[in-house]
């Protein structure tokens, strides 16, 4: 074999699940920053304030941005390639797949994509300064808690906010485990325990990332 | 039983193909499912009709050429069953019972139900063998292995190549066969010599025929009739690596 570079199946997996687990960990920093919400505005706020000063963290934003999009550009490609590979289907085709929400990760990315782009817009280029207006504390810092608020005390924002928030649970159902398995990480004495990991994750995540807006909407 | 057949009949390989019903009566329960084709056949040739065409051989469930696609399952519904190993006695009397071939890019319908499997040999001749020194045939038990390995690596090798895995997968794709052909050796003294340039030839062979990305959907497993397990997915994914990164 010639010594080309050349991107096999494998290696294009192994680059998507590397980004899937460095996505999933900013996931649990998210989570933890916003669960600050259910405490007071003000804490969350603190925490939006070092989110948003920290020199490594400021950094590290355009990692992450570049993050999501190698993850984006690879799971289109591969579900591209994986379309061509069976140009005619079956006529009568059982569900055979075991887990679960494998099946719809390109539609369940999309609608993680869509929400990406609405919570951009709503939050990260407000505070960029190149949409809407960040609201301000009488102490002249910027008032992200506010922002927030306005939005989890509106109707219509808060449910699609939680019904493609649930979405994005059933892509990290697969998630966690999938990357584990294209590692080849998967051991007969530990695989069970990944695969409950892997959920416990996605209802953790996805639970936590819902109840902040409903709290709020209901209680606050 | 009395059963209604939608079988895919396609004349040739440029042939636009079609479904076409048929009826079969009084078939025993004990009838294979192959036994229930060979009595279809027969009255489709006393009518003058072109018989439809399946691949078999030795109707044992080890050879692997067998191939239907049957109600939406690779060797039908039947868990660790292949078609030939398949009874009516599996079925309801008055079903309809949908035969498909296999659908994938790298195999394309010959005729009726019988796909071109070559893109199974093509991976198996970029590694699926093991160097030998030459001279007299040497002792069996010379190099010790152990139980676990030897255990896994017989596991691996049970794998027939009847290409379910590629047909069952949403993505038509080949990791759970070629992880098995990896892995049957890499597990064993012999094939560690050729380990690492044999997984890389192999799956950039199984790239270049076109099946799909492995989306770890494990529904090969769940539909091998010789139950491999995806755990030879993840070890031919750690040779892979180690492969690439040495």
């Amino acid at each position: 074999m010639s010594n080309k570079s050349y991107y096999s199946s494998i290696t294009k997996k192994i680059i998507m699940s590397l980004m899937g687990l460095f996505l999933l960990t900013f996931l649990v920093v998210h989570l933890t920053v916003n669960s600050f919400l259910l405490v007071s505005k003000d804490l969350f706020n603190e925490g939006a304030h070092f989110m948003g000063t920290n020199a490594f963290i400021q950094v590290f934003q355009w990692v992450l941005f570049a993050g999501f999009a190698i993850h984006i550009f690879y799971g289109i490609v591969l579900q591209i390639q994986n379309w061509m590979s069976r140009p005619k289907g079956y006529k009568k085709r059982a569900a055979m797949e075991q887990s679960p929400f494998s099946k719809y990760m390109i539609y369940t990315g999309l609608v993680i994509f869509i929400f990406l782009i609405m919570h951009l817009n709503n939050f990260f280029f407000v505070k960029m300064g190149w949409v809407g207006h960040m609201p301000m504390t009488p102490s002249g810092e910027e008032d992200m808690g506010a922002l927030v608020m306005a939005l989890f005390h509106n109707g219509y924002y808060v449910f699609i906010y939680v019904v493609l928030i649930l979405l994005m649970g059933f892509h990290l159902d697969h998630a966690l485990q999938s990357a584990f398995q294209t590692l080849g990480l998967n051991h007969p004495t530990y695989w069970g325990f990944i695969k409950g990991l892997s959920r416990a994750y996605a209802i953790v995540v996805a639970l936590g990332f819902a109840i902040i807006p409903l709290f709020i909407y209901f209680f606050k | 039983m009395d059963l209604k057949l939608k079988v895919w009949r396609q004349a040739s390989p440029a042939d636009q193909g079609k479904f076409v019903d048929y009826q079969v009566h009084d078939i025993s329960p004990d009838t294979s499912f192959l036994e229930m084709f060979d009595i279809l056949n027969d009255e489709l040739v006393e009518k003058g009709e072109d018989p439809v065409a399946f691949d078999h051989d030795c109707r044992e469930g080890i050879c692997g050429m067998c191939s239907m696609f049957i109600n939406g399952h690779p060797h039908g519904p039947e868990k660790a069953t292949t078609t030939c190993q398949l009874h009516m006695r599996k079925f309801k009397d008055g079903d309809t019972i949908v035969v498909e071939p296999w659908r994938a890019k790298p195999f394309p319908v010959i005729k009726d139900l019988i796909v071109d499997r070559s893109a199974f040999d093509l991976i198996i001749q970029e590694g699926g063998y093991v160097s030998a020194t030459t001279g007299g045939v040497p002792d069996a038990n010379a190099i010790p292995i152990n139980k676990e390995n030897a255990d896994l690596a017989m596991d691996a090798a049970a794998c027939i190549g009847c290409g379910a895995c590629v047909a069952a997968c949403k993505n038509a794709s080949a990791m759970l066969f070629v992880s098995a052909k990896v892995s049957q050796f890499a597990l064993l003294p012999q094939g560690k010599v050729e380990a690492k340039e044999r997984v890389k030839k192999m799956v950039a062979k199984m790239d270049e025929l076109g099946f799909g990305n492995c989306t770890n959907t494990y529904a090969c497993e769940a539909e091998c009739p010789k139950e491999i397990s995806i755990t030879n997915i993840a070890r031919m994914n750690r040779q892979f690596i180690g492969a690439k990164l040495s």
